[in-house]
């Protein structure tokens, strides 16, 4: 079995006003040095698989066709086997 | 004979009985309700994904609901010609499935936006605003949505607008179109598209709930008359 760590982010050309809202937030804190805040999705999930390179495909699929929306947003990910 | 609507009924759908009212009781037409797990389309002639919150959103809106077994008789229906109309969630439903171009982005000011807008009709020779007479500069149709702002890449927005795909787009009473009366961001103010062969229409306004007079405004009935007008002519 794999544990699959998947992170989603917005591509870098479409406009997170959440992240620039948030980052209002920041400003009022008194946070005056951060910048470029963006809001991303973290998704954690177990693969039953014995083989890394299925395990890996499958995570390809979930991410492509129901995690991440191609057109907006980009995916990376990390796989670790567990005993 | 009167053409029948199906109704699509997700979890979290909250404008299937508005819809079903709109229908029966103010166009007198047939209507039934489908549920998510059928995979029956019970003969419908057009089919409605109606506005709400499938599956509460998550993920991404529309995203899961596209996933629901009604949803592949509903894309084969769409694909042989069939006439689908996605209305604010159905839209985003549509946009999931691909039936239509794009996503949505949460609206510009973060804020759910409900109110009425007036609208722009671009294309008036197609199955969903035919009705729409020429000296009708602006139809009034109200909007409730979080996530309406549209969003495509350059390419996609120049294929929709060769293909006069853009029927509706914010604007002013006069049908004047700016950015003051953008009320969620939406590129080139797009509050409606069709796909290339025109038999599906992803719409952010509610045409359903602008169709009784007794809440005076009317203006949504011209949606619905167009596809009866088409489809009985």
């Amino acid at each position: 079995m794999f544990r699959a760590k998947v992170i989603i982010k917005r591509r870098p050309s479409i406009l997170d006003p959440q992240g620039k809202a948030v980052e209002k937030g920041a400003q009022h804190l008194g946070l005056t040095n951060i910048r470029n805040t963006r809001i991303g999705k973290y998704i954690e999930f177990d693969v039953l698989s014995e083989n890394r390179q299925e395990a890996e495909k499958e995570v390809n699929d979930y991410c492509n066709k129901l995690l991440a929306n191609p057109i907006m947003e980009d995916y990376e990910f990390t796989i670790e086997e567990v005993k | 004979m009167k053409p029948k609507f199906g109704v699509v009924v997700f979890p979290g759908s909250n404008c299937d009985y508005d819809a079903y009212y709109a229908i029966k009781k103010i166009l007198d037409q047939d209507v039934t309700f489908l549920w998510h797990k059928e995979n029956n389309l019970d003969e419908a002639n057009v089919i409605i994904l109606p506005g709400g919150f499938s599956y509460g959103d998550y993920l991404r809106t529309g995203a899961i609901a596209r996933f629901s077994p009604i949803m592949n008789s509903v894309i084969d229906f769409a694909h042989k010609g069939g006439i689908v109309i996605g209305i604010c969630n159905g839209f985003q439903i549509l946009l999931e499935a691909g039936l239509l171009p794009g996503v949505m982005l949460r609206n510009m000011s973060l804020q759910f936006v409900c109110k009425d807008v007036y609208l722009s009709t671009e294309n008036r020779n197609t199955f969903f605003s035919n009705e729409i007479q020429i000296e009708k500069k602006a139809i009034k149709i109200p909007i409730a949505h979080g996530e309406g702002n549209y969003y495509a890449s350059d390419d996609v927005l120049k294929s929709l607008q060769e293909n006069n795909q853009i029927i509706f787009r914010y604007s002013d009473s006069s049908g004047k179109i700016s950015d003051e009366v953008n009320p969620n961001g939406s590129l080139m103010n797009i509050a409606g598209i069709i796909n290339k062969q025109g038999n599906v229409l992803g719409m952010m306004p509610h045409p359903e709930r602008a169709c009784d007079p007794v809440l005076n405004k009317t203006d949504g009935q011209f949606i619905f008359k167009s596809i009866i007008n088409y489809l009985t002519n």
